[in-house]
């Protein structure tokens, strides 16, 4: 595989708009560092750090110039590839009943500019839910075959990050066209560039690039290597499934009721949850319809509503299922963890619920029955 | 199939209704004949998005799988789009999407001695197995048909019942609470197992209705000495898209329009005894 070396992300900026993509990458808006389209290379968060607990998230500003020194920020790439709003179709009535017209996926040709390993994992897991079954969902699909993706590799980990738990970084795994790892030097960035598809090189192909030296490549494995050891939380994924299927009737889902707000922040920062609500209108006139499909939250009490009433009518339930599915149950639905090691859930959560601390009670919580 | 033969999987397939039977006070089936293009055949047991034109959609079970590409689906006015759909009138048009899930797996049970339970209007989607089953006659051994209701009033297509019990069916039906008339059995229908005309080691049982009828029954039928693997019961959760993608319809490890509805007694029972699971 060809390594590659860059002194800016410049070139590369310009390579992504002549290949025709939108730049979509981080940049510090509104006090923290959200995803959005780079009009310029020079909107990415240089110099900007971020400082992160259970409900809290501080921008804090770096000693070096680094552009990816930064950990996951409120966003995933999620709204970009399965958005939170898609019209379906829209249909017309007609004298044989009604007409349906399926609405053309929203184009999108977007280079997704600094993918964590982390999100990679969780972009490929969303392809899984969405494009891996009997059924592929249009609108992810035409959205993420258009997509170019630039992996980051993490070399600063934050303080509620756990992919090394899940196996999912620092290191980025499959999945990317180029993936980069920032050095920070004296008065320059650089960047090694390992091309993962011919995408990639034809990319890298269009910039002026030399390889790397190998003492460059050295040193920036090494600085990957060496976060992998500075993670802020960890989550041991052995027996984790099983822990989930043998822990439903548990306490501490109890407790942890008490202080879940059922609002469902969780769900919409997870990279990986993918659910959603079908909704039917009309216009007025009552001859043109349309179908939407918007973003739900297992943690809405109408998620789960049957004639009878909502099954799932308890917050306890409700987190429960949250969390039983992303680490248990989909392992048996689609054939892999559903958590990545993120750390958005305990980030965003506004009274600061740490799932990682929630395993490791209803871990305890079970060797304490298994003992007794 | 091509690319372009592919009905989107979001998109409802008109459908006019050409029958309407009032089978109680709220629940209906529906004749229903495609104005054009069809959706595949369904299997018994499996189910259909049916869409209310601009008010919405809601899984409904296949009551009636032909003649030709003729269908029957049962509906039971309980929210705004079921109220809508059991109000369509001959000539009106409905939309189809599916079928979806997986059915009783009637194939699987050739040769053997069929128990079929149902509940209220969980009779639905077994009538497709009761009328496959009596159109091939041969093909099974004994076949027992339990039916349970509220009360004489809450039964459907009871004027078939007969008829099933002519073409070679053990019928059988109780009511929770009778009226003036009624002259069968009352109570529940985990009486009526002990009437059930099978031998049990080489029986299929399939049980449809609320879930705490069908934890009773399929009890009832292991209880006879039914190997738990050859009971199957259908699974009900919140349905949106029919298709894997919306996440409502998860009990555990199921997605149930996908994995279900129907799945064995042994993989639901502990799914079906957690609370608000």
């Amino acid at each position: 595989m060809n390594t590659l070396e860059l002194t800016g992300l410049g070139p590369l900026y310009d390579a992504l708009r002549r290949a025709g993509y939108t730049v979509i990458g981080p940049t510090v808006r509104d006090d923290a560092i959200v995803l959005a389209e780079l009009d310029s290379i020079d909107h990415l968060p240089y110099g900007w750090g971020v400082r992160l607990a259970p409900g809290g998230y501080r921008l804090r500003r770096r000693d070096d110039g680094a552009a990816f020194a930064h950990a996951a920020g409120p966003q995933s790439w999620k709204p970009f590839l399965h958005r939170p709003r898609v019209k379906v179709w829209e249909a017309d009535r007609t004298d044989d009943g009604f007409e349906v017209k399926d609405a053309a996926p929203e184009p999108g040709r977007l280079a997704l500019l600094g993918v964590r390993p982390c999100d990679l994992r969780a972009i490929a897991i969303q392809d899984r839910v969405l494009t891996g079954g009997r059924h592929v969902d249009p609108s992810y699909a035409a959205r993420r075959d258009g997509a170019f993706i630039v992996a980051v590799n993490c070399t600063e980990p934050g303080e509620t990050c756990f992919c090394v738990s899940m196996g999912t970084g620092p290191q980025a795994g499959p999945g990317y066209d180029l993936s980069l790892t920032e050095l920070t030097g004296e008065d320059s960035l650089r960047y090694v560039v390992d091309v993962g598809t011919e995408a990639g090189a034809r990319v890298m192909g269009d910039i002026q690039a030399g390889p790397a030296e190998p003492a460059v490549v050295d040193r920036a494995r090494a600085e990957v290597t060496a976060a992998a050891d500075r993670m802020g939380r960890e989550m041991p994924a052995l027996g984790l499934r099983d822990l989930m299927a043998g822990s439903l009737e548990a306490e501490r889902w109890d407790e942890v009721a008490e202080r879940c707000l059922s609002c469902g922040n969780c769900t919409m920062v997870c990279p990986t949850c993918f659910c959603t609500r079908v909704t039917d209108t009309t216009d007025l006139t009552g001859d043109h319809a349309e179908r939407w499909q918007l973003w739900d939250s297992c943690f809405d009490l109408d998620y789960s509503h049957l004639h009878g009433g909502d099954v799932r009518s308890s917050p306890k339930s409700r987190y429960r299922q949250w969390l039983t599915h992303k680490l248990g149950t989909w392992h048996d639905q689609f054939g892999s963890s559903g958590c990545v090691g993120c750390g958005r859930c305990i980030v965003w959560c506004p009274v600061g619920i740490d799932l990682t601390v929630e395993v490791a009670a209803l871990r305890a919580e079970t060797a304490q029955d298994g003992a007794g | 199939m091509t690319a372009d033969a592919a009905p989107a999987p979001m998109a409802p397939v008109p459908y006019r209704v050409t029958g309407r039977r009032a089978e109680t006070a709220d629940t209906v089936t529906l004749t229903l004949e495609p104005v054009g293009v069809s959706i595949a055949e369904p299997l018994p047991g499996q189910f259909t998005m049916m869409y209310a034109f601009g008010i919405g959609e809601v899984p409904i079970s296949v009551s009636r799988i032909g003649p030709g590409r003729v269908r029957e689906q049962t509906v039971r006015a309980v929210g705004a789009v079921t109220r809508a759909v059991c109000a369509t009138k001959p000539g009106q048009v409905v939309g189809l999407r599916g079928p979806f899930g997986v059915g009783w797996g009637l194939e699987s049970a050739r040769g053997r001695d069929l128990v079929i339970a149902a509940g209220g209007i969980g009779m639905a989607p077994l009538r497709p197995v009761v009328l496959r089953a009596l159109s091939e006659r041969e093909a099974f051994g004994r076949i027992t048909v339990l039916i349970g209701a509220r009360t004489p009033a809450d039964l459907l297509f009871t004027d078939e019942l007969d008829v099933w019990r002519a073409r070679g069916a053990r019928v059988e039906v109780t009511v929770d609470r009778p009226a003036p008339g009624w002259s069968g059995h009352v109570g529940l229908i985990t009486a009526l197992v002990g009437s059930v005309d099978a031998d049990p080691v080489r029986a299929a049982a399939f049980v449809c209705g609320p879930e705490v009828m069908m934890r009773v029954t399929a009890e009832a039928l292991i209880g006879l000495g039914m190997p738990a693997v050859d009971v199957r019961v259908s699974l009900e959760r919140n349905m949106r898209c029919g298709l894997g993608w919306c996440g409502h319809c998860q009990l555990g490890p199921l997605l149930i329009c996908r994995d279900g509805p129907v799945v064995p007694y042994g993989h639901a029972v502990p799914l079906m005894t957690v609370r608000e699971l």
